[in-house]
């Protein structure tokens, strides 16, 4: 659609006609700085997504890069080094014509992120970008630092007036952990703020990027299946599970001054139970999905001191066997102090108080050196309310159905229903009605950093957090963290490659049981 | 490359229903004895080839990469044949690690004469997997056999809702415009000439996508596209596409030796047409687009290593100014020709509602 222009004026066009029906929409020119660019995560997420990106032309028609981190390099040196973090690591062989002209024109500016110099040098090669496109590009900081230099780096961007321009979009890519607690996060939050709009934060939770996190939405609203059934009336429980059989490998440094609940209970776990709770937006978009995951959160009480054993539990891994071979336990780790009471295991009940969910427990838990991987949502529904064909003495088998989203490995859904079994006796076995996303579609799933990225670059927040939701999070996980900081160890030992601590299923309600993992 | 585990049933002198009993017992069996293989159910493809070509075909299908259609019926036409023989296929992809799955996919070959092909719908129909999109691919022509399952017999319901064709197949391109536009009436139509240009479409959308530029494209004053000799039908529905989003009416090119130029009319003026073949090309499809526009700037697409070479010159914003010219590259991957048919294949399942407008404006330049 366009607007009617004046005579002897432009016509200036609301919307781009050129954009209908392509599957890819343009995005703005723009220039990427990430501080922190010699890290682990930009070797291995951040260099291989613009890449991908790039391979299918998804990136700004005109896109320059910066790179910052403290080692001394030159262009060339950290141009060497992206063009070799994508050959190790990204999801598609490099086309090495498409590699060499991505990095072809990067910039590396070296120091650490308090020197003024740094900004001075940034601001340089961001100008040189605009003049050689003729055109000013929106710009995105993308944090990919230790936490500690989040508000370092925010000010200086803040002193050094590279938060805002006249001409273009400025955007601040932040990545967890938001905060290590209620009053780090609001203090960052403050401080970010005072540099930045709120519009202009993009607070990363990689898990909101997998596209089966997305498909919850699409399942819940898209279908009318299911939402009849979305409510305490027919829904007994939800346990959302988010195990790993790895171990903590070299990150015993950030791992220890974490733990399992800072990890991913905090940010990942509570923005899936967001996504499985909300009411349906007006429109998916930042603001209106936002606003509903809010909501749940808020309706999630403060746990009091009192109440913790009884709502949440904690475990350390100990030497156990995963795939047939003997593994340490946590405390046997390089880097692991030998009285650490960190928890690699954490599990949580929770209410949401408001008039859809009062009663239904939701049930939480993580952790490392578990059986297997697994990241799923099992959504427990009521049984039925009579089995007409009981017989006396007899089994029939019949359990609550169960729907199961699982996020990762084997991206789909799974419901649980009562069958008869082949025979002249009315007995009822359970049978999965089974959707997998291999199956289904010929499209390839991004990378979630990939969707994250490009959707920072095009100023679109639908996936990612905002302020009030990460202080909300916070709310509900600080008291929980104080009240274990408080508490001596040692902490339950589960051993390496199992279902967790034995005494976890005092956590859940009724005749629930910890679904396997 | 992952291995694969192939299932196979054949026989002679059979009928489609003994066909689609045995699909459905290789899938079980193929099930039975690897429980974490799954069937894929994305879009039934329906290949109507001739028999003595099919090799070729096999070839293509191969190389599509991941964008398999998850059940496959290539009908292999010979001319003289009465009786039908089939091969079902099951293969498993990859060796997947505890707990996670393989792909299922069927592969049917149905070897029909030509007398079958009229009818082949009746062959067909229990041989697709219900509810499923289906594709018909008919490289080697047949249109009776794409009429008759793109065609609801007695009222009901058509086999295949998507034809997947290139018109740059076609000799005649008048000709191969008027079939699609025929197609189009009761199907969808998934044309690689049309996906050729997609690059095209979506860099020129970048291209005028900020929003100080977006005027400029009401002030265009000229386009030029060239091709590679074979691919003329992209170059034309490049040209079209601009037509219908512009709103400009076009009028018949006329030919000057290799060269084809024409008028389109918009609201603020006209714009020159171009159309022009090149030699140099490795494989079909564009090898450039520019535009220029009546204030003076121009904009140049050029086929180049890792992506598309953008060359953008404006005329000086003040008199005795300077002209500015920016070149830089527009990075993206050469999908290459083998990609193509893959990429039809994914686009089946998709609905592009600015192909009918661009077949339309295309048929205009033709007269």
């Amino acid at each position: 659609m366009t607007t009617a222009a004046a005579p002897g004026t432009t016509p200036e066009p609301e919307d781009n006609p050129l954009t209908d029906g392509l599957e890819r929409l343009p995005v703005h020119p723009t220039a990427l700085v990430i501080f922190g660019a010699t890290g682990d995560l930009a070797r291995r997420k951040l260099l291989p997504a613009l890449y991908n990106l790039a391979h299918e032309g998804a990136l700004p028609e005109r896109f320059g890069l910066v790179g910052n981190a403290r080692s001394e390099m030159t262009d060339e040196a950290f141009r060497e080094q992206a063009i070799e973090s994508v050959r190790e690591f990204s999801r598609r062989p490099a086309d090495e014509q498409v590699l060499a002209k991505l990095f072809a024109n990067v910039r590396y500016v070296p120091g650490s992120f308090d020197e003024d110099a740094v900004y001075e040098g940034i601001a340089g090669a961001l100008d040189g970008f605009d003049e050689d496109a003729g055109l000013a590009l929106n710009r995105c900081f993308y944090l990919s630092t230790a936490p500690a230099f989040f508000p370092v780096i925010v000010d200086a961007l803040g002193r050094r007036e590279l938060a805002r321009r006249a001409d273009a979009e400025v955007r601040v890519i932040i990545e967890k952990p938001f905060g290590r607690s209620l009053e780090e996060a609001r203090e960052l939050n403050a401080r970010v703020l005072s540099v930045f709009a709120e519009e202009q934060v993009f607070r990363i939770d990689h898990y909101l990027g997998k596209e089966t996190v997305q498909n919850v939405l699409a399942l819940r609203f898209a279908n009318t299946l299911f939402e009849p059934l979305w409510n305490r009336n027919y829904i007994d429980h939800v346990q959302i599970t988010a195990s790993e059989d790895i171990g903590i490998g070299s990150r015993a440094g950030y791992y220890d001054s974490a733990g399992a609940l800072r990890d991913l209970v905090q940010n990942h776990m509570l923005q899936l139970l967001s996504l499985l709770c909300m009411e349906p937006p007006v429109a998916f978009e930042a603001d209106p999905v936002r606003d509903e995951k809010v909501k749940v959160l808020r309706a999630i009480r403060t746990p009091h001191a009192v109440e913790i054993p009884q709502l949440a539990m904690r475990g350390q891994y100990a030497h156990g066997i995963v795939a047939g071979e003997e593994v340490p336990g946590y405390l046997e780790e390089a880097g692991v102090p030998q009285d650490s009471t960190t928890e690699t295991y954490a599990a949580l009940r929770l209410e949401v108080h408001n008039w859809r969910w009062a009663g239904v427990p939701m049930y939480l838990r993580t952790g490392k050196r578990l059986a297997r991987k697994v990241t799923e949502i099992a959504v427990t529904l009521k049984p039925v309310p009579h089995v007409a064909f009981q017989s006396a003495g007899i089994s029939t088998g019949v359990r609550p159905n169960v729907l199961v989203l699982t996020v990762q490995p084997n991206e789909g859904v799974s419901l649980s229903i009562g069958a008869k079994i082949p025979g002249t006796r009315m007995a009822i076995r359970t049978v999965n009605m089974e959707f997998l996303y291999g199956t289904a579609f010929l499209s390839e799933s991004p990378e979630a950093y990939e969707r994250l990225i490009i959707d920072a670059m095009r100023g679109d927040a639908t996936l990612f957090t905002r302020n009030d939701e990460v202080e909300e999070q916070w709310r509900i996980c600080d008291p929980i963290l104080n009240a274990w900081e408080a508490m001596p160890g040692p902490l339950a030992q589960y051993p390496a490659g199992s279902q967790g601590p034995a005494d976890a299923g005092a956590l859940l309600l009724g005749d629930a049981t910890w679904r396997a993992i | 490359m992952s291995p694969t585990t192939d299932t196979i049933w054949r026989e002679r002198d059979t009928t489609p229903s003994a066909i689609e009993g045995a699909l459905r017992r290789l899938v079980s069996e193929c099930h039975a004895t690897m429980r974490s293989c799954v069937p894929a159910r994305t879009l039934n493809l329906i290949c109507v080839v001739d028999r003595e070509w099919s090799g070729e075909i096999a070839n293509r299908l191969r190389r599509v990469g991941r964008y398999h259609a998850s059940r496959t019926i290539v009908c292999a036409v010979e001319p003289d044949r009465t009786r039908i023989d089939a091969q079902a296929t099951v293969t498993v992809e990859g060796d997947p690690r505890p707990g996670e799955f393989s792909v299922m996919r069927e592969l049917v070959v149905v070897q029909v004469g030509e007398h079958h092909l009229r009818d082949l719908d009746t062959i067909v129909d229990p041989l697709v997997v219900t509810d499923l999109r289906t594709a018909v691919w008919s490289p080697h022509g047949h249109p009776e056999a794409v009429d008759a399952l793109t065609t609801g017999r007695a009222g009901g319901n058509a086999i295949a809702q998507v034809v997947l064709l290139d018109s740059a197949d076609e000799p005649d391109v008048e000709v191969a415009l008027a079939r699609d536009c025929e197609l189009v009436t009761r199907s969808e139509v998934v044309d690689l000439a049309w996906l050729r240009c997609t690059p095209w479409r979506e860099r020129l959308a970048a291209a005028y996508d900020p929003a100080a530029r977006r005027g400029e494209l009401h002030t265009l004053s000229k386009l030029s596209v060239r091709y590679r000799q074979d691919s003329f039908v992209s170059g034309l529905l490049l040209v079209g596409w601009l037509c219908a989003r512009l709103h400009w009416r076009p009028e018949q090119l006329t030919r000057h030796g290799d060269l084809l130029r024409g008028r389109a009319r918009a609201r603020r003026g006209e714009i020159e047409l171009r159309l022009e073949p090149v030699d140099s090309m490795s494989s079909p499809g564009l090898a450039g687009v520019e535009t220029r526009s009546d204030r003076g700037t121009m904009l140049a697409l050029e086929r180049g290593a890792g992506g598309l070479t953008a060359r953008r010159r404006e005329a000086p914003k003040v008199r005795g100014g300077d002209v500015t010219e920016h070149v830089w590259t527009v990075l993206g991957a050469s999908r290459g020709e083998p990609g193509i048919l893959g990429e039809g294949i994914r686009h089946a399942l998709m609905r592009d509602p600015t192909f009918e407008p661009a077949l339309a404006a295309a048929r205009r330049l033709l007269g």
